[in-house]
């Protein structure tokens, strides 16, 4: 099966199993983004005509929520605190090594396809500030130094 | 004796290594040929001392932190397993000071049982609410929340009994509860921690309030930012259903409420509960208009009642207990105890619940030990993003909802975020402006355009440019916002904006005090 092909019959699979629940919308995008990494284009048309929405009304949904994505990620997202408290504690710092260390912006994929970097306004881990999230782990405490070692390690095991 | 040792599964105490630290526990007391019981408890909120590890003894839980792997096999041969003394002993962990001073009602159980565990969760006082309020009316449920002076945690501090009361007397053939998880304020954590560290108070809260208004579906809309917490919950709602908690025969009382965890995706403002319900419906999460108020017609056009967690989770101990015990905590009109987040530049920072009333200074100094840089602290932001930024001269203002509105700030959710001289207030000032910008969901001008057009002038303001007419520009555009705004989202941008620029006007390039609002 070629790779679109199998992201279609995966969402398939999915719009069938969600599109009963009452509010089924958010709950399809994210059954879709958590097995395929996004929400492929070529998935809009089978979510509306299975909600009874429009094309438009399903792009409008996956355009206003920060977290769904159309695109695909690298393979791994770095989510990066840029609220209050990880400022006080020297967030924006951070940041800019963080971005200087990858080579990217927010919303930015690495050349090589290894990461994503999205900001996130709140982890609730603001008592050990500043703070990051790398798929579901999150970390504390977060340094220029800690956070080389964190990507090395992910590096090192690729 | 068999050894118990306890180390938390709360998702700071995990960032900061508590995975690491129980598997090295359990691999080094295999070398050793010891038989543990190790348990993944809540965290006590203590988090400079997290990973925070603690042993059973004769004399009650001995703590030991902050534990790293490297330490752990030190901690064997100090012969910690029987409370022996270490480098990291802290003591006996109930009487620590930061903890022992605090008033823990809705925490009651946080950080001292395995938070999956329903045995544990009944052993320790759950589900006396429920045993209690299945034998009441709903009038007398109601009666009772009312009685207990509990105010909507989530910020708004609206009184819950009034709600509830609003949603039992709306006739309908269906009504709903809903969670509003959506802990998206910087300096919060108190949710976050129930859900993971005593997910059943939760559930239990929910359905009384299902019997209180007959409601018999609710609805948990938890940040996406939480994937922990949505494990915890959804794993606790499980052994709830297998238990006869939830479903459709409430403990053989023939009363039904289902549970379902629904995951945000990363909008702020979706914690505004029309936002909120938006979104569960399924659509982008546009503010609505009030009235119609969501008790009369809310999810899917239905009564609703839209609680905070603490809330919710602070309805058990009022039904077990009583209204007039919880109320008996507490000052002036804002009854009851509060979990408040010290946060930021911190040196000891966590969860501190106590009864309304206490200080900023004590909580500051007492429990936070003053800023983790040892620099001073310069200004305190209370109650999130949309919070004021508090001077050291605003210090002394109690924690109370009305003490608070009286210096044109809030208390919102009880974070406290704090920064120490080296912040700027007029970069917080075009933060809190681009954070507006960035979660404005679009639907009223103000808010869409005004945060936007806020973020120019805070720019041109930062770079010296033309404060004459800018300063005054910021004041009328704040002034729009704040009374041309539909939610509090624009609404309540300038209260960090303003309070910035009043309180520090020094950092937006103005030498004598400004004018205030």
């Amino acid at each position: 099966m070629t790779e679109s092909g199998f992201t279609q019959s995966t969402a398939q699979e999915i719009i069938a199993a969600l599109k009963d629940k009452p509010g089924a919308l958010l709950p399809i995008l994210h059954g879709i983004q958590d097995a395929i990494g996004y929400i492929p284009a070529e998935s809009v048309p089978d979510i509306a005509t299975a909600l009874s929405l429009s094309r438009a009304e399903v792009h409008g949904v996956i355009s206003f929520y920060h977290y769904f994505r159309n695109t695909p990620p690298g393979k791994q997202t770095i989510h990066l605190c840029r609220a209050e408290s990880c400022q006080a504690m020297g967030g924006r710092h951070l940041e800019e090594h963080v971005k200087a260390k990858l080579g990217i912006d927010f919303h930015e994929t690495t050349t090589d396809g290894k990461f994503s970097l999205e900001p996130v306004y709140c982890l609730g881990n603001c008592a050990c500030s500043p703070a990051m999230q790398i798929g579901k782990e999150i970390y504390g405490r977060v340094s220029a130094d800690s956070f080389d070692a964190v990507i090395n390690d992910i590096e090192a095991t690729e | 004796m068999s050894i118990t040792i306890y180390v938390p599964c709360d998702s700071s105490a995990v960032s900061l290594g508590a995975d690491r630290v129980t598997a090295a526990i359990a691999q080094e007391a295999a070398k050793r040929g010891l038989d543990i019981n190790l348990i993944r408890n809540g965290s006590r909120g203590m988090y400079w001392l997290e990973p925070l590890v603690e042993v059973e003894t004769a004399k009650g839980r001995v703590a030991y932190g902050p534990v790293q792997p490297v330490d752990v096999s030190g901690l064997f041969d100090a012969d910690f397993t029987q409370g022996g003394a270490h480098t990291l002993s802290l003591g006996l962990t109930e009487e620590l000071d930061y903890f022992k001073k605090q008033q823990r009602l809705t925490f009651a159980r946080i950080g001292k049982t395995d938070p999956l565990s329903l045995t544990d969760y009944v052993e320790n006082g759950g589900y006396r609410g429920l045993k209690n309020a299945l034998a009441m009316s709903q009038e007398e449920i109601v009666q009772a929340v009312t009685d207990s002076g509990l105010r909507g945690r989530g910020g708004a501090a609206f009184p819950t009994g009034i709600k509830w009361k609003t949603v039992l007397n709306t006739a309908s053939l269906q009504k709903y509860i809903i969670c509003n998880a959506d802990e998206g304020d910087s300096g919060t954590f108190s949710d976050r921690m129930v859900m993971e560290g005593d997910p059943f108070v939760l559930i239990e809260g929910m359905t009384i309030a299902g019997l209180a208004v007959d409601a018999t579906q609710g609805y948990i809309y938890l940040r996406v930012e939480y994937p922990h917490a949505y494990e915890v919950l959804n794993a606790a709602i499980a052994t709830a259903y297998k238990e006869g908690y939830l479903g459709d025969d409430i403990q053989g009382s023939g009363n039904k409420f289902h549970l379902e965890v629904r995951l945000g995706a990363g909008a702020y403002v979706c914690g505004e509960e029309t936002s909120l319900m938006e979104s569960l419906e399924g659509k982008r999460g546009l503010v609505r208009f009030k009235p119609p108020l969501p008790a009369i017609k809310g999810l899917f056009g239905q009564p609703t009642v839209v609680n905070n967690v603490i809330s919710l989770a602070s309805v058990p101990v009022i039904l077990d207990k009583g209204g007039d015990y919880y109320r008996d905590f507490g000052m002036g009109r804002s009854r009851g105890t509060l979990p408040v987040q010290l946060a930021g530049n911190i040196k000891r920072p966590g969860l501190v619940e106590l009864g309304f009333g206490l200080t900023l200074r004590e909580l500051l100094y007492d429990f936070g030990g003053g800023s983790a840089s040892g620099r001073p602290i310069k200004a305190v932001q209370v109650g999130g993003p949309l919070g004021a930024y508090l001077p050291e001269s605003q210090f002394d203002t109690p924690l109370d909802y009305e003490a608070f509105a009286a210096i044109w700030a809030v208390v919102g959710h009880g974070g406290i975020v704090v920064f120490d001289d080296t912040a700027n207030m007029a970069e917080m000032a075009r933060y809190s402006m681009e954070f507006c910008k960035e979660e404005s969901c679009g639907k009223c001008t103000p808010c869409r355009i005004g945060s936007t057009r806020g973020v120019e002038v805070m720019d041109d303001i930062i770079n010296g440019r033309n404060l004459d007419k800018n300063i005054p520009l910021l004041r009328d555009l704040c002034d729009t916002l704040l009374n041309g705004s539909l939610c509090a989202l624009g609404g309540m941008t300038p209260y960090p904006v303003l309070s910035a620029l009043n309180h520090f006007p020094e950092d937006f390039g103005i030498n004598a005090k400004a004018t205030a609002a």
